[in-house]
């Protein structure tokens, strides 16, 4: 996607559309739900993409994991705004990579685009980057979030929750995406 | 899973003269997110490019929109809002200058035909000269989005310039 963009911006070629395909998309039901998953990803992709939207009652962080490791194999940071200042943090030894942002305010989803950059590559550890935000009329944040696995196994499957244990209010909804190589 | 090819450009308009606003309207509902590519100037430079959402053609102007800014100078970052506002601000630093191809900003439009939840738009821009922003836009209307209206300042004394260009993708989920 992002040579998309960029051939766009620079040659004004059209996009080739054909390289970006929807996969698989949860939306929550009533109730809410701990955790999104996506399970059984193909491996005919280069990277992939998640864009969804998200609400929770309390605390805002999204974290993601990789085919159910919870073990402390991923480092993570993140950049944000909360509307009077800058804040960065991380981790380098952490039980989820950093992934998105939620909004808490009534009828307000937080926006999350969360690349997964050579999923299915057996020979490097696995990196994500994300923009997010959650704005509540009067609060929240936008974010620039990454994580890193220290793993090299193909990623088969994703999930996603909120790190402090918030439930993931219904009509949260997120979408996989499979972006081509050639 | 399901599996199906989406990113589908829907209009592109390359401005042949300069005007203050750019609207993409009648947008259909069949997609999950909208994406929105702009390479714009702006006469006179330094100033923000803002936008207001729509349905069944009527642009919402009340004070039902709000922003949060993540910035950077070059020399400093910061975090900026503006909350019950008639437009989302898209961009803080970042605001294009008056010469074309010293900016670039694409817009992520979220799950804008629902009638469930309110709309959260995403923002990157960047100015050569500028700077970098991320923000984050909140229209409190449960109402689909079906226009969109980009305008180089709300207060109509600045305008796009000729070549600006304005591209809309639609993105669908399975």
């Amino acid at each position: 996607m992002l040579n998309i963009i960029a051939g766009t911006l620079s040659s004004g070629v059209a996009p080739v559309t054909s390289s970006y395909e929807s996969i698989a998309t949860v939306t929550v039901g009533a109730g809410g739900s701990s955790t999104i998953t996506f399970s059984s990803i193909p491996s005919t992709y280069t990277h992939l993409q998640i864009r969804g939207i998200a609400r929770t009652a309390t605390n805002v962080s999204l974290g993601l994991r990789f085919n159910s490791d919870t073990a402390s194999n991923y480092s993570r940071h993140y950049l944000n705004g909360n509307g009077a200042s800058a804040g960065a943090g991380g981790g380098a030894s952490s039980t989820s990579a950093y992934a998105g942002t939620t909004a808490t305010a009534t009828s307000a989803f937080g926006a999350n685009v969360i690349d997964v950059l050579d999923y299915k590559d057996t020979n490097k550890y696995k990196t994500i980057r994300a923009l997010s935000g959650g704005d509540n009329n009067g609060s929240g944040f936008v974010q620039f979030m990454s994580g890193n696995w220290r793993n090299t196994n193909a990623v088969s499957s994703i999930d996603i929750f909120q790190v402090d244990g918030d439930t993931i209010t219904q009509y949260s909804s997120f979408a996989l995406y499979g972006i081509k190589g050639v | 899973m399901a599996a199906g090819s989406t990113y589908t450009p829907i209009a592109t308009t390359t401005l042949g003269s300069n005007t203050n606003t750019v609207t993409f309207s009648s947008i259909a509902n069949t997609y999950t997110d909208l994406v929105v590519v702009v390479s714009a100037a702006i006469s006179g430079g330094a100033t923000d490019i803002q936008y207001r959402f729509g349905n069944g053609g009527t642009i919402d102007t009340a004070s039902n929109y709000s922003t949060t800014v993540l910035y950077g100078t070059g020399t400093a970052a910061g975090s900026y809002r503006q909350s019950s506002q008639t437009y989302i601000l898209a961009d803080y630093y970042a605001v294009p200058s008056s010469t074309l191809g010293n900016s670039a900003a694409i817009f992520q439009i979220m799950n804008y035909s629902n009638t469930t939840t309110f709309k959260t738009a995403l923002n990157r821009s960047n100015q050569a000269g500028g700077g970098v922003d991320a923000t984050v836009g909140l229209w409190r209307s449960t109402a689909a989005i079906d226009t969109i209206r980009f305008y180089a300042n709300t207060n109509g004394t600045q305008n796009f310039l000729t070549g600006s260009t304005f591209t809309l993708y639609g993105i669908t989920a399975a």
